[in-house]
């Protein structure tokens, strides 16, 4: 996009404008993502319940919800604890929303979609989703509470550990695929459901399961989610924040949610690439049979539909992650913890080494091939 | 103490940073109540839980110095208020022991019903909120819904739902309204299929039993020592209830009916669930075995209301008059406990023989419940704190009164 806007501007102000462009269109997604996502929850959390969920605000069914509980949100009293440290309470939830949300400059969202194209993606994904719990440690202390403190401790020993195996199952597919480059992972994928990743071998296919607990761990989703636990420490680290600061917070949590979702998706579910190809179909891809590439328009269009399948699937994720934060008790720190490091690390461990002796032994496939094509 | 000439900034002698003291509540999600627990732990396990209670006392046994026998009643209902009814047939038969009043045979099954129906509701509760309190959030809807079943029920045999006021010294209040007995009947059979549902939920899920087997162990020795009675107790193993074993002018109620005492003798429980064996991890007298004793004593309970409707449709007569409400009592003193959901509820009655008694007395299951909480957090994580809690299943207005 800098290179169109430098046709007519230098070069520093056009690439200026592109990254102002690309910025506004990822909070845009993503906040309009995470706003959705409050409303699912309340819907889903209702229905697993027994009952309704918000049925008045925006009609039968309450899609307005959002809306308003944000605008209230906004417009409560600033609290900020007479204890607390009055610079480093204030930053926190931005620290927390500025690592979450920078997780998607370089998330593709379609074929060459992606605000900055990195042939690191993978890495610089984890390594940027691993900041958030900066965040919640500097709430945690700062709020001058011993209960916040509790919290922030868990939650930075739980998230610190679950990156470990988040990242060995991440780099799994990555292995596979030999290149840590998301869109060209994602373009590896195309065609018919069994190109996905997910299908190369029964290794990957387990540690798709193993990466999305894990990446429930790492977001502190129930059953995993001692650092919110209202039951034991009111809110933990999230006790003196009310208001738009929690709301911060909130949002920062569900953009996490949805970027390890996105995440599993592109690795594991053929990100932008159904599993039909219907794309091909329609004549708004490239055909790899026969080579046509189609208008640019159409390839637009393409692509555009690619993105819808993206957000489906990660949207799925997420809302698989509510229905086990619905269903499931809470797990005790040390069990997750033990969970961490004696089930999940051995497990992603092994499947990293099985991975590898399968592409060995079967560098083509031994029933499905990894590459474009049906 | 700090060191003679130096600083107490620079070297802070008395500074321990290997104990914090942590105060649960009074104010806290899950503490059932206003109860404030203050713990000393070392980092995640708590080396001591220490309960202060008082936050809920209403002075109600000295305004039952005040007001005559048949005007204790609300107050008795506000004490346990998830198991109003029991607490109303407790100082009801208190007195009617006293005055050597015997309710008519229609009155007893009546009470029979009414008392295990609002045993259900209270087990409810109980199951309901310990799933919450570890993190589930749906079993306590689920278990709510069933509730305000009952509470409709209860709302049509005497207006209230939660503080009832019913059950009174000669009977009750009044009888069924028309079409009620068949109400129940259908509650019943909606309501063992959610049992079941509560079962996978809560008892049979992983995580559940990780977070409450082996958790707060209960020696039946400790819990006889320090007093405990109810689900406490037979969760411990200990086979007493006193529906069955306890005093003659409250057994009596229970005259013709079959049911079991919940309680693991020989190592098994009375009701078997096919397919679903208590699980290895589970421990006799831990948290799990109390809160399973409660969802087997649901099953009970329904079992004896529906002998109680069959008993009840079948009795001849009238379900009794109340006593007068300036009704002098005769000169003596009486005390009898009655099996509450939550344990052995006990009423004492001493009278001088003025309608206004002299002592009224209410002796709390859960307050002797609550007394083991130090001995059963010792050494726990600060999650299992609300775990045993929970278990427990303690009300603060029973406590506090």
């Amino acid at each position: 996009m800098a290179d169109f806007f430098a046709n007519w501007l230098p070069n520093w102000l056009a690439l200026t404008l592109a990254a102002l462009v690309h910025v506004t269109l990822i909070l845009t997604l993503a906040l309009t993502a995470a706003a959705a996502f409050t409303w699912a929850e309340r819907k889903v959390a209702g229905r697993i319940q027994d009952r309704l969920g918000p049925t008045r605000v925006g009609g039968r069914f309450g899609w307005l919800q959002a809306v308003a509980d944000g605008l209230k949100l906004v417009s409560k009293e600033d609290v900020v604890p007479k204890n607390a440290d009055p610079l480093l309470f204030r930053a926190a939830p931005y620290v927390s929303f500025c690592a979450s949300f920078c997780v998607y400059l370089a998330m593709p969202f379609a074929n060459g979609w992606v605000a900055q194209p990195l042939d690191i993606a993978v890495f610089f994904i984890l390594a940027v989703a691993g900041l958030e719990v900066l965040g919640v440690i500097l709430g945690g202390y700062a709020s001058g509470s011993k209960w916040s403190l509790f919290g922030a401790m868990r939650e930075a020993a739980q998230v610190v550990s679950y990156e470990v195996p988040l990242a060995l199952c991440a780099v799994i597919p990555v292995m596979v695929a030999g290149t840590m480059d998301l869109v060209a992972i994602g373009n590896m994928q195309s065609g018919w459901a069994w190109n996905w990743l997910i299908f190369h071998d029964p290794f990957l296919f387990a540690t798709f399961f193993v990466y999305f607990t894990c990446a429930v761990a790492s977001v502190n989703r129930a059953p995993f989610d001692l650092a919110e636990a209202e039951s034991e420490l009111v809110a933990g680290f999230l006790t003196e924040y009310s208001g738009f600061r929690w709301s911060v917070f909130f949002m920062a949590e569900y953009a996490s949610m949805f970027a390890v979702s996105m995440l599993a998706s592109i690795l594991f579910l053929g990100g932008w690439n159904g599993p039909l190809p219907i794309t091909v179909w329609l004549g708004l891809a490239p055909n790899p049979a026969t080579g046509d590439a189609p208008h640019a328009l159409l390839a637009y269009l393409g692509n555009f539909l690619g993105m819808v399948n993206l957000l489906t699937k990660a949207t799925l994720g997420v809302l698989v992650m509510m229905w086990a934060r619905w269903t499931l008790p809470r797990l005790r720190i040390d069990q997750v913890m033990t969970m961490c490091l004696k089930y999940c690390i051995p497990l992603a461990a092994a499947m990293f080494v099985g991975a590898m002796v399968y592409a060995y032994a079967f560098p083509a496939g031994l029933i499905f091939r990894v590459g474009g094509g049906g | 103490m700090a060191v003679e000439g130096v600083d107490p900034e620079l070297a802070e002698f008395d500074v321990r940073t290997d104990e914090i003291l942590v105060n649960m509540g009074p104010q806290h999600p899950s503490t059932h109540g206003v109860l404030r627990v203050v713990l000393r732990t070392d980092g995640e396990i708590v080396l001591d839980a220490t309960p202060h209670i008082g936050y809920l006392h209403r002075c109600a046994e000295k305004i039952g110095e005040n007001v005559s026998a048949r005007q204790w009643i609300p107050y008795t209902d506000r004490m346990d208020y998830l198991a109003g009814m029991n607490m109303n047939l407790g100082w009801a038969l208190c007195v009617e022991k006293l005055l050597k009043l015997e309710a008519p045979e229609k009155a007893r099954h009546l009470r029979v019903i009414i008392v295990e129906l609002n045993r259900i509701a209270s087990h409810l509760v109980a199951a309901g909120t310990y799933g919450l309190d570890l993190g589930s959030f749906t079993p306590f809807m689920y278990a709510f819904r069933e509730r305000e079943k009952i509470y409709d029920l209860f709302e049509l045999v005497c207006g209230a739902r939660l503080t009832y006021s019913y059950i009174t010294i000669g009977g009750a209040m009044a009888d069924f309204p028309a079409g009620w007995l068949q109400r129940c009947e259908r509650f019943l059979t909606e309501f063992e299929p959610v049992i079941d549902e509560l079962h996978a939920v809560l008892t049979d899920n992983a995580i559940f039993i990780r977070r409450t087997a082996g958790i707060g162990v209960l020696p039946p020795e400790v819990a006889i020592d320090y007093g405990c009675t109810g689900p406490v107790l037979r969760g411990s193993g200990v086979d007493w209830d006193l529906r069955r074993d306890g005093d003659p002018w409250y057994t009596r109620m229970y005259d013709g009916y079959e049911f079991h005492v919940i309680a693991q003798t020989g190592g098994r429980y009375p009701i078997e669930r096919p397919g679903h064996p208590v699980p290895a991890a589970a421990v006799l007298g831990d948290c799990w075995h109390r809160y399973y004793v409660r969802m087997l004593e649901c099953v009970e309970s329904m079992r004896l209301i529906r002998q109680g409707i069959e008993k009840y449709s079948r009795a001849p007569g009238g379900i009794g008059e109340p006593i007068k409400l300036t009704q002098k009592l005769p000169k003596g003193e009486v005390y009898l406990e009655t099996e509450a959901p939550k344990g052995q509820m006990g009423f004492m009655i001493v009278s001088d023989g003025a309608a206004i008694p002299w002592r009224a007395r209410a002796r709390s299951s859960s307050f002797c419940n609550l007394s083991v909480l130090s001995e059963l957090c010792r050494g726990c994580l600060i999650a299992d704190v609300p775990a045993v809690l929970g278990s427990l299943d303690i009300v603060l207005g029973e406590i506090d009164r």
